[in-house]
């Protein structure tokens, strides 16, 4: 059988309108062989669970370059985790100042990505954490 | 577990839902149970197919139609299917359809699911088919089924839709139409989108035109009586059947989409008094059984037969020791002891 494949939803949340990097991380997962759910500029916390519970996916990428991380990222965690989606892999791009990292760790998100990361890091953790999520 | 998941499907749980929707779509051992029980429960929904080439809109105008079935069939639901390519080279894929369904996203009423077609040609996905009789088995009285648009050999949507939509642009070229004859001929809609280019009326005015020398053929051949006017704005039925309209949209600001709704409901309406839709439900099965086969067979083939088997019937058909047919046969005959002995 050929393996399952990995399903990811990139999302965009907050009002900045800047969504290069959200596109660079998602074809990097298509070119590992994912399948990235885009779905644009301007998402709320709500639409991101939705579509993310529609989906089915086995990830979420949130791309956040407006400062508004505290304020989203937990909301967008709870929601997804509300609609019984215990087990996704929830991961972040953007600006994030040190200091806010550990809280957003404590909250749930997987992985914190700054500028500059190099985008087969991504794709290498993605495709772990999902592994080790599907064996559990 | 899969008895559980089909239960809580059934009282219109949408996580489970969306986890059958991903156990069919991955052909899943539980999947085949899933759908057989499921089966039982299909044959109420509309299911509309939309096709046309990539960037004529197909996305915008499902975004706009869904919207419009819900208000005039509030008790409802709508269930979309937007299929994608994969890469060919890396199997990955980009689904970008839902950009453009943002105005349904408050709605959940309404189901989408972003699809990519892993390999399969013809515009679906392999399991576009299963996708549909999960969402038909879960209540959903309409399915919007997007193809992927390479423009070409989409015509596997017919085979499942009730309602194909062909979806053009105008000034996709004038004599050089972007919808080759093959393609409009599945149309039991034909939509100008993007109406607010310059050239929407000639290019209307073209595909009516192609419909008429259509259905005119058919008149030559004694086939068919026809009357009535093309260019109502709604499907045309004459004795000869449903003649497709042509209808102009943008479908970027919901104009021309209550247009649109109207002939899909009345084209609804045309299969049910004509017999129709009992007769396309047929066609459709036959079609999916003919495809189940094929795989199924393909699948123990794949099973029965060792790949060195292989390997040495090529070697020695580029040795020209035997010709390609002498190969299948000796690939047949070692499949027909062997799967017989495996089942036994
Ligand atoms: N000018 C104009 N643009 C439109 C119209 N409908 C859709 N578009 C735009 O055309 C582009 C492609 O639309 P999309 O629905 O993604 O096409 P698809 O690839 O066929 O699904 C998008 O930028 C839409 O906003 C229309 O009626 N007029
Ligand atoms: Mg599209």
């Amino acid at each position: 059988m050929t393996e399952r494949k990995i399903r990811v939803l990139i999302a965009k949340p907050g009002l900045d309108g800047h969504d290069r990097g959200a596109k660079v991380v998602a074809r990097a997962l298509r070119d590992d062989g994912m399948e990235v759910i885009y779905t644009g500029l301007r998402q709320t916390p709500e639409m991101i669970a939705e579509a993310a519970l529609q989906e089915d996916v086995d990830a979420v990428g949130l791309s956040i370059l407006s400062g508004a991380h505290n304020a989203l990222v937990p909301k967008i965690v709870d929601n997804i985790r509300a609609n019984g989606q215990t087990d996704v892999v929830i991961f972040l791009g953007g600006i994030i100042p040190e200091d806010d990292i550990p809280a957003l760790l404590e909250k749930g998100v997987f992985k914190i990505y700054g500028p500059g990361t190099d985008t087969r890091q991504v794709c290498s953790d993605i495709r772990s954490a999902v592994k080790t999520k599907a064996q559990a | 577990m899969s008895s559980e998941l089909i239960h809580s499907l059934r009282k219109g749980n949408r996580l489970a839902l969306s986890r059958v929707l991903s156990q069919v779509e991955d052909g899943t051992k539980a999947s085949q149970a899933i759908l057989e029980k499921l089966f039982r429960a299909t044959g109420s929904a509309h299911k509309i197919g939309i096709t046309g080439p990539p960037g004529s809109g197909k996305s915008t105008l499902v975004n706009g139609l869904a919207r419009e079935l819900r208000r005039r069939e509030p008790q409802l639901k709508v269930a979309i299917i937007a299929v994608d390519p994969s890469s060919p080279f890396t199997g990955g894929a980009i689904l970008g359809d839902r950009v453009r369904m943002l105005d349904l996203q408050g709605d959940n009423q309404i189901f989408i699911r972003s699809m990519a077609s892993r390999g399969a040609l013809g515009g679906l996905a392999e399991q576009t088919e299963g996708l549909s009789q999960v969402f038909d088995a879960a209540g959903y009285g309409f399915i919007l089924i997007e193809t992927v648009g390479a423009g070409q050999s989409e015509v596997d949507v017919v085979n499942l839709a009730h309602t194909t939509i062909v979806v053009d642009t105008p000034g996709m070229g004038d004599d050089i139409q972007s919808i080759k004859a093959g393609i409009l001929e599945i149309a039991d809609i034909l939509v100008v989108n993007k109406a607010d280019r310059p050239g929407a009326d000639q290019s209307a005015a073209h595909l009516r035109n192609m419909v008429e020398m259509g259905y005119a053929a058919d008149y030559s051949a004694g086939k068919h009586l026809l009357s009535g006017s093309l260019s109502a704005s709604t499907g045309v039925v004459t004795p000869a059947g449903w003649i497709p309209p042509v209808l102009k949209t943008i479908a970027s600001e919901f104009q021309g989409i209550s247009e649109l709704s109207d002939a899909v409901l009345a084209h609804a309406a045309y299969l049910r008094q004509s017999g129709q839709w009992h007769a396309k439900d047929e066609a459709a099965i036959r079609a999916n059984i003919r495809r189940l086969v094929t795989a199924e067979l393909i699948g123990e083939f794949r099973q029965t037969v060792p790949a060195e088997l292989m390997e040495a019937l090529v070697i020695k058909v580029q040795q020209r020791e035997l010709a390609p047919n002498e190969a299948v046969r000796e690939l047949l005959a070692y499949n027909r002891i062997n799967s017989l002995k495996s089942s036994e």
